[in-house]
């Protein structure tokens, strides 16, 4: 006994204790989830008393805290109980882990917005597993990992009209760039394909560059600073993104080309009311972001009710929204983009 | 049973020394950590002492695991690699292209891990060959095969790898709560321990992490064991690349930012000297095992936000850099152990074998 090396033998009885624990743990799980305090409802109500979780892209993004607020607000009309988790930095595969440990919380429904589409996919089939409504906001998910895609408004319509309103401002003509999130965000990337097509009908608009600022406040501004430099006949920017575009607008009101440079793209109200105030930007878009939360819970709580499949066509009641159907791949639409200019901005408040 | 009785008796001295020894162990301070965080966690939610925990958070440490194995060896040798993460998304685009390009798996893998190994030579050519500084060679080396991989595969992501090989990285070992990533892990683990610990390669690792000179002059061939190093830590930062992209089932290039934090963390945690010359592999599993118990005991607690997860890293990270350092500080003011401040002047230099002692 003397010979044995104590620190080893601790450590190895430490972790096969660990080891034990792990493996003696409840396994058979129920086949629903939450079920516990949920009180069953009448034909075609929501049950009350069901558990969310909201996992944004990113904590800390403000468009995505107005989303998730809207989905909270959601789910206290449905007088359910809402959690938001989400990862800090917005990299492929940094939601698995969460999603792992959520499904391990047994909600009803997971809203998620995807930081990429396939990644999660795997770990949300796990959540559907096991009862768990998985609806997609924002970013959607591959189509069989959730049963519903709440989209803002059309992403064609979006992409589309954010052409459409730099043209105005820039008389249809000049170079322009475009300032994105993340290379391999989904939805940006959809916008943008639509914005190559819209383009086609501008023919003296000419995209010179697609910048990424990975939605980061430092890295859009330098990218902004790069593209004024790199093209000095630069005429205007769209960033399709909420951190793109403050920050582009921070740079160009202090840079002496403020005004000559036409900045447009997807904004929040409080966040652009400045810069639409000092003329550094004339006009943007966006839609209610927190509606899309909003619909989102909705959307899960009518599904977890069993009062909707997520089939094409069927329609369900979204509170002060009224209704919604559901589309095509299960998608459900918001509604058409907001524009926002010096004569409605002090109308909106997020 | 007399004789015995005398032995005891005789050895008692020497067995106080021992268990005072072995309570100052670094490994037992990070397993009492581990076993606290457990109580912890399961105060926290029910779910966390389960075989579902158990798997997901190692399944979700794997690649960090994975690469805090090799990166532990070149910390040892008194350098750093903080290319690791980057390398690993390089692998990831690279092994994406390639499948894109219609090559097999079974080829793409060893290509992959071959870039991965070609990664660390550039890392280790640098440091050994022009004699820059690892910390500020492979900070640049971070960004140069992040960007890369940007260039391999720009915005795309590859998704249609074959179930087989998706199911292989994902799945769980033989109807056993232990994900196969771990099998891996575990494998590599006793390869790296060997290697540290039992071979001539491993001490000569300790003797140049402990004193650098000293080892150049007792004939230690110190560029060639560290271009060795690098090169492995490379490799072994492609394999994590693979693991994730079929784990995940998606290849981009933006895969694992900060893991490499993750790893430095892990290693440092597990009581490897930052200014080299000391450490262990068990220590580093240790510290693997206590970071997945953290993580996933925060993710499971409600309304506990990830910034946490971040913050209680960061903080052990200070704490096992600085903890040593005070404890050795407290020792040498109490003059309770003999300090070789006379022959070393920056600090206490570790034998060769010291850690195994």
């Amino acid at each position: 006994m003397e010979r044995i090396r104590t620190p080893w033998a601790v450590i190895v009885a430490l972790l096969a204790l660990t080891l034990a624990f792990a493996a003696c743990g409840d396994d058979d799980e129920e086949p629903t989830a939450g079920g516990a305090n949920t009180t069953a409802a009448a034909d075609g109500e929501i049950k009350r008393g069901l558990k969310f979780v909201s996992m944004p892209k990113q904590l800390g993004n403000p468009y995505e805290e107005i989303e998730h607020g809207g989905f909270e607000a959601a789910v206290k009309e449905l007088g359910g109980t809402h959690e938001l988790v989400g990862p800090t930095d917005a990299s492929a595969s940094s939601q698995v882990p969460l999603i792992n440990s959520v499904i391990q919380k047994r909600p009803d429904v997971l809203g998620i917005a995807g930081n990429d589409p396939n990644a999660v996919a795997p770990a949300l089939r796990n959540a559907a597993k096991r009862g768990i409504t998985v609806v997609g906001f924002d970013s959607d998910v591959a189509a069989d990992a959730r049963k519903i895609f709440v989209n803002q408004a059309s992403s064609e319509q979006i992409g589309r009209d954010q052409v459409k309103i730099l043209a105005e401002q820039i008389n249809e003509e000049g170079e322009i760039a475009i300032l994105s999130a993340t290379a391999n965000a989904t939805n940006q990337n959809t916008w943008i394909k639509f914005m190559r097509e819209e383009l086609k009908n501008y023919p003296n608009m000419k995209l010179v560059k697609v910048a990424y600022g990975d939605d980061d406040d430092q890295k859009s501004f330098q990218e902004t600073q790069g593209l004024l430099q790199a093209y000095p006949n630069l005429k205007g920017i769209i960033s399709p993104t909420t951190v793109g575009i403050s920050a582009a607008a921070r740079y160009l009101s202090s840079s002496d080309k403020k005004g000559d440079i036409a900045l447009t793209g997807l904004g929040t109200p409080n966040q652009m009311r400045k810069f639409v105030k000092d003329g550094t930007v004339t006009e943007f878009a966006l839609w209610n972001p927190a509606d899309v939360g909003y619909l989102a819970a909705y959307a899960g709580a009518a599904l977890a009710s069993d009062l909707i499949t997520g089939k094409e066509g069927e329609k369900f009641k979204s509170g002060k929204l009224g209704e919604h159907t559901v589309g095509k791949n299960g998608e459900v639409i918001l509604g058409p983009p907001t524009r926002f200019n010096k004569q409605n901005i002090d109308e909106f408040d997020f | 049973m007399p004789a015995e009785a005398v032995i005891e008796r005789s050895d008692r001295p020497a067995g106080a020394a021992r268990a005072r020894e072995l309570l100052g162990r670094w490994e037992v301070l990070v397993a009492a950590l581990f076993l606290l965080t457990c109580v912890v966690g399961q105060s926290l939610s029910s779910e966390f002492l389960t075989a579902e925990s158990f798997t997901t958070a190692s399944l979700d440490l794997s690649e960090v695991a994975l690469m805090a194995l090799a990166l532990a060896l070149v910390v040892v040798a008194a350098e750093i690699d903080l290319s690791v993460a980057s390398v690993l998304a390089l692998s990831s685009a690279v092994m994406a292209e390639l499948w894109n390009a219609g090559l097999p798996l079974e080829l793409i893998m060893p290509i992959c891990i071959a870039v991965g190994a070609l990664c660390g030579a550039f890392n280790g050519f640098l440091v050994t060959r022009l004699g820059l500084p690892s910390l500020a060679v492979t900070i640049g080396t971070l960004a140069l095969f992040r960007g890369l991989a940007f260039v391999v595969i720009g915005d795309e992501s590859v998704t249609d790898f074959p179930v087989a090989w998706t199911d292989r990285a994902f799945g769980n070992f033989a109807g056993t709560p232990i994900p196969n990533t771990m099998i891996l892990f575990a494998i590599l683990a006793v390869a790296f321990g060997v290697l540290l610990h039992a071979t001539p390669f491993g001490r000569s690792v300790f003797a140049i992490g402990a004193n650098v000179e000293a080892a150049r002059f007792s004939g230690l061939r110190v560029k060639r064991i560290k271009m060795w190093l690098f090169v492995m830590s490379g490799a072994v930062a492609a394999l994590a690349g693979i693991v994730i992209s079929l784990r995940n089932s998606t290849a981009a290039a933006n895969v694992g930012q900060g893991f490499e934090l993750v790893a430095v963390a892990a290693v440092v945690l597990g009581g490897v000297s930052i200014f080299g010359g000391k450490g262990s592999i068990l220590g580093v599993v240790l510290a693997l095992g206590l970071l997945g118990a953290i993580q996933k005991s925060l993710t499971l607690a409600e309304g506990i936000s990830s910034y946490w997860v971040q913050i209680v890293i960061g903080t052990l990270l200070i704490g096992s850099v600085l903890g040593p350092n005070l404890v050795r500080r407290a020792r040498e003011a109490r003059g309770s152990i003999p300090t070789r401040r006379g022959k070393w002047p920056l600090r206490r230099a570790a034998t060769p074998n010291a850690p195994q002692q």
